[in-house]
């Protein structure tokens, strides 16, 4: 019987971009780096409070069983937003958009009040999109009043 | 128009964060930033606290943690990495260190040397087989001839 995720892929455009914007505007740990036989690295991050769940930012370049036709329709369907999907949970959405707004992570809709709570959605800069939402939602009502 | 009820009281609460997020190595004066943030001080405890589940002295100290953790993995020692991450003495750091991240920071100092090394050595222990094998990948050579 399954009992546990423990990695996870996002395919990313560049490496080094992917490993700065998780790192250093979403607040992602780096967990492991290393450099693989034709350009590749095997590199992973944690989310911060999800230390037990890699995410590995894997490229799309031609190496491995990946050939330049595939990576190119991988790095078109990532660029167009059309192939990473995921979601995030934070305590506050309006507190982490604003943020990460002001870091410059671009938000395709700010915090946006559901009736299941405040839901907003962001993209990492390979054109992956993510939501997020509370980890214990407020619903319809505003909170800090 | 806001973008949402209150946002500009969460943008207030963001900044005083990214301002603790910037200058936790410094001596933080907290009566400071709730005067530029236009709160009072109390004010400012309660909101904080709400967004970020943690009052702003406890977020402070988990800040320099993390970031002393981030310098023993680079290998500084131990009284370095205390005075950089803005602890003035090395029995409060520690204590606070222990605390929060379960070891001692020369335990986790030699623990996460280990790691490294272990990367080093033993790339494959450090990636799922399952990617490694199914993506054909073969580690790079450290030491070519």
């Amino acid at each position: 019987m399954i009992a546990r995720i423990t990695h996870l892929s996002v395919f990313v455009l560049d490496q080094d971009q992917a490993l700065d914007f998780y790192v250093n505007k979403l607040g992602f740990k780096k967990h492991t780096d290393i450099p693989m036989h034709g350009g590749g690295r095997w590199l992973t991050v944690t989310p911060p409070e999800q230390p037990e769940l890699e995410v590995a930012l894997m490229p799309t370049a031609p190496w491995g069983p990946w050939n330049e036709e595939n990576a190119a329709i991988m790095r078109g369907l990532v660029q167009q937003g059309l192939f990473g999907f995921g979601a995030f949970k934070c305590k506050d959405v309006r507190a982490t958009y604003e943020e990460l707004h002001a870091k410059g992570v671009e938000f395709p809709m700010p915090p946006t009040q559901q009736p299941y709570g405040i839901i907003a959605v962001l993209k990492d800069n390979s054109g992956n999109s993510f939501s997020l939402s509370e980890l214990e939602p407020k619903r319809g009502k505003d909170s800090n009043s | 128009m806001e973008p949402y009820p209150k946002a500009y009281l969460y943008k207030r609460i963001v900044q005083a964060k990214l301002f603790m997020d910037k200058h936790f190595a410094e001596r933080i004066d907290l009566a400071k930033i709730c005067w530029e943030a236009s709160f009072s001080k109390f004010h400012f405890i309660r909101l904080f606290k709400e967004v970020y589940g943690a009052t702003p002295k406890a977020y402070l100290s988990k800040l320099r943690i993390e970031h002393a953790a981030q310098l023993l993995d680079q290998g500084m020692p131990v009284a370095d990495a205390c005075m950089n991450a803005g602890f003035e003495s090395i029995p409060t750091f520690s204590h606070a260190f222990r605390k929060q991240v379960g070891k001692t920071p020369a335990a986790y100092r030699k623990a996460r040397a280990e790691r490294l090394q272990s990367m080093m050595e033993e790339p494959m222990d450090h990636i799922p087989n399952c990617y490694a094998v199914w993506l054909g990948w073969q580690i790079e050579d450290r030491n070519p001839g």
